[in-house]
């Protein structure tokens, strides 16, 4: 039935282009001047039809399956649900559907038999009931479309208007699906907020949220107090940008003021490949590589290295993170004007002077915006940290020790069976709206600054 | 530096020595040639104006004598350039030594997002010319002053050289070129972006500075050329046409294309 729609909709679209165009195109060989091309009248009808007709199909397919459940659990035989709770209730509907579907196990009650085939009519009614409204609104939509060519109609502005508004409604998606998930966030935090005080999350110093599973089990009252979370993130954090950040910057001038085209030609996407490797692969890289590494290196020290340290996860990410740095300073080196560069060493200076004194102070903003947006990605790294980082949470600023993230904290709580009703889980969306925050105002400050720094030479 | 205004007339006139010498100079952008076999003499203490149509190498030639060609990939320069005598493309020769003494000022103002003391202190503080700041001190206001800068400039020294007007930017720029203490300043086009009071401020300056440097400008401009030079050579097509005393290329010139440039036929 769908499928026969949509066709519907393909062939009464190109009619409606046909017609008006044809229409158009006769006026104007009738020796009148068209306001607009005849193919603007053409297009005119076009999203006249199939704009609205796509949108019912879409609502129709939403609401059907909906509508018809409802009304073949209405239309069982009286005091058949009564004294059910919900879940089983759900387990009827299930079954209903899939004998409806074809897929009979055992023998179900008669009653159940003929629900579904109730729901298999009621479905083939709707099918047609869908396809005879879509009829009936193309063929107005014809109608009127067809019924507005004329030599002075400006059939050029309402393509234009349609189009601005299809365009209009694609950004008020985007941004309810914004305001949806952070609206979620939010609920669910405050829910976690009424059964620990906001305060013990903000300040605690203890993040154990093992609480007992069942009711009888014997286990420590959970505590959770984000602190020790937020440390060990600023301290893989401060790891990754320690390394990245100099590495990237260092690379990116070489390349941008020193390097030959040739060596430039394939450096450059070597560093894009490195952007392009998925985070789960820099995963396994610290855990085989890097963190034995680490811990051989401790040994012949005499340092004691955790298995899963600080330095292995946030090292990893640093690798992650020097290509992005280096294109964001690659780019803010490029965009300082040549004549600065040129002013410079015509005063004799030399191509380093040139960098560190002129370019590199010229570009600091774009460069300061891109190790932002670095840190907010470095915090809010999941993949890596997972794989590389610790479960516990502690107290400490040794990058030696293993510590454990915000992200990591959230995917742990969240992995297996869970309910949502505990603080438990929702502890999750309490760090969610955390992690949330705190890269929001990352975001907002970096982009500034680019935005500032764009303004200084456009 | 010499105090600009106590040079005496005798001085000058001892100008007459060569300061930049070039023989048969060729430049190529990858294959194509933008100069042709062109040899000039600079003199010492003497501004040298080069005229000629847009895309004729002026500004090629220009860059030729503090080698900026080279930052320029595809460029390539042969023939003999020298600075009093000395090979200025010798392979011992360092390139960032020479521009300390050929300095050049652009067609657009270029400061540096510094701020105005800063930007004249560049030159000396790299190249080691001031110890310590009241050196410092004493050579910007120097610089400012030769540039006709320093009065308008003396109370905001701190702000950045990007906030003042274009024509006060481009004074800046040659300032700082003068902080440097060259030998030559090469100028492109220093006016094309002044009005007519900030022009006549510029060509003062170029007037005053002559008594010190061997000054070359580019400039489109004839009655600027005829004003401020007292050589001038006139470019065609990468070729040096004429070159010889301003007053007897503006007279008396000898070539017929110079003649129909400067009576505005060509250009
Ligand atoms: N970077 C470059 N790469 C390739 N060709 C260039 C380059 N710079 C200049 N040219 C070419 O060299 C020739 C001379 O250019 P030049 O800039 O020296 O002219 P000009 O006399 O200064 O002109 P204008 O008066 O317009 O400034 C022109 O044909 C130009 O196209
Ligand atoms: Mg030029």
């Amino acid at each position: 039935m769908i499928a026969i729609a949509f066709l519907m909709l393909f062939l009464a679209s190109i009619t409606g282009y046909l017609v008006n165009r044809q229409a158009a195109l006769a006026i104007r060989s009738g020796g009148t001047r068209l306001h607009s091309l005849a193919g603007f009248h053409g297009l005119y009808s076009l999203l006249l039809i199939m704009v609205p007709a796509l949108l019912l199909i879409l609502l129709w397919l939403v609401l059907q399956p909906v509508v018809i459940e409802r009304m073949v659990m209405n239309g069982l035989p009286a005091g058949t649900l009564e004294g059910l709770d919900s879940g089983a209730v759900q387990l009827i509907q299930a079954e209903i559907r899939s004998i409806a579907g074809g897929r009979v196990f055992g023998t179900p009650d008669p009653w159940k038999l003929e629900a579904a085939e109730r729901m298999n009519s009621l479905q083939g009614r709707a099918g047609w009931l869908l396809l005879t409204v879509l009829t009936g609104l193309m063929a107005a939509a014809l109608v009127f479309s067809r019924s507005r060519v004329s030599a002075e109609f400006r059939a050029r502005q309402g393509v234009e208007r349609i189009v601005l508004g299809l365009m209009l409604s694609c950004a008020v998606v985007a941004i309810f699906v914004t305001v949806g998930i952070v609206l979620s966030l939010v609920f669910e935090s405050l829910r976690f907020f009424s059964m620990v005080p906001v305060t013990e999350f903000l300040f605690g110093t203890r993040w154990e949220p093992q609480m007992p599973i069942r009711a009888d089990q014997v286990a420590a009252e959970g505590a959770f107090g984000w602190i020790p979370v937020l440390l060990g993130t600023l301290v893989i954090t401060v790891v990754a940008i320690t390394i990245s950040v100099p590495i990237g910057l260092m690379s990116a001038i070489y390349l941008n003021e020193f390097a030959s085209t040739r060596f430039r030609a394939v450096a450059k996407p070597i560093l894009e490949i490195l952007a392009g490797i998925p985070t789960v692969v820099y995963g396994f890289f610290a855990i085989l590589t890097v963190a034995p590494a680490l811990r051989a290196a401790g040994a012949a020290l005499g340092i004691p290295v955790a298995p899963n340290t600080a330095l292995a996860a946030g090292g990893v990410m640093a690798i992650m993170l020097i290509p992005f740095i280096s294109s964001f300073a690659d780019d803010a080196l490029a965009a300082v004007p040549r004549s600065l560069r040129d002013g410079s060493l015509a005063l004799g200076a030399t191509r380093s002077e040139t960098v560190t004194k002129v370019l590199f102070p010229a570009a600091i903003p774009g460069i300061a915006g891109g190790v932002l947006l670095a840190v907010s990605r470095a915090i809010g790294e999941t993949m890596i940290v997972v794989m590389a980082a610790g479960l516990m949470a502690s107290m400490t600023i040794n990058p030696l020790d293993s510590v454990t993230t915000i992200t990591v904290q959230i995917v742990t709580l969240l992995v297996g069976d869970t309910e949502f009703d505990s603080p438990k889980t929702l502890a999750a969306f309490a760090l969610g709206l955390m992690l949330f925050l705190v890269t929001l105002a990352i975001n907002i400050l970096a982009l500034r600054i680019v935005r500032k720094y764009r303004e200084l030479y456009d | 530096m010499m105090n600009v205004m106590t040079r005496t007339e005798a001085e000058v006139g001892a100008g007459e020595q060569i300061k930049v010498e070039a023989r048969d100079v060729n430049v190529f952008y990858g294959d194509k040639q933008a100069i042709r076999d062109v040899s000039v003499d600079i003199l010492d203490r003497t501004v040298t104006a080069f005229i000629g149509p847009s895309g004729c190498g002026k500004s090629t030639f220009l860059r030729c004598i503090n080698r900026m060609n080279d930052t320029i990939d595809s460029s390539r320069v042969s023939g003999l350039i020298t600075l009093d005598g000395q090979d200025i493309y010798a392979r011992d020769l360092d390139p960032v030594q020479l521009r300390a003494r050929v300095g050049m000022v652009f067609q657009k103002p270029n400061p540096f997002p510094k701020s105005i003391y800063d930007n004249v202190a560049y030159g000396p503080r790299i190249h080691g010319l001031v110890r310590d700041k009241a050196e410092t001190d004493a050579v910007v206001e120097r610089a400012l002053r030769d540039a006709a800068l320093w009065d308008e400039v003396r109370d905001r020294l701190q702000e950045p050289g990007t906030s003042l007007s274009g024509g006060q930017q481009q004074r800046l720029c040659i300032a700082r070129a003068v902080a440097t203490q060259p030998e030559v300043l090469l100028m492109d086009e220093p006016c094309s972006a002044l009005d007519p009071i900030a022009t006549a401020q510029v060509e003062e300056l170029i007037d005053a500075l002559r008594q010190e440097f061997s000054v070359v400008i580019v400039t489109h401009s004839m009655q600027q050329a005829a004003r401020v030079s007292q050589k001038t050579a006139f470019f065609h097509l990468g070729n040096l046409v004429e070159f010889g005393d301003t007053d007897d290329i503006f007279t008396r010139p000898k070539d017929p294309r110079t003649e129909s440039y400067i009576s505005g036929r060509i250009g």
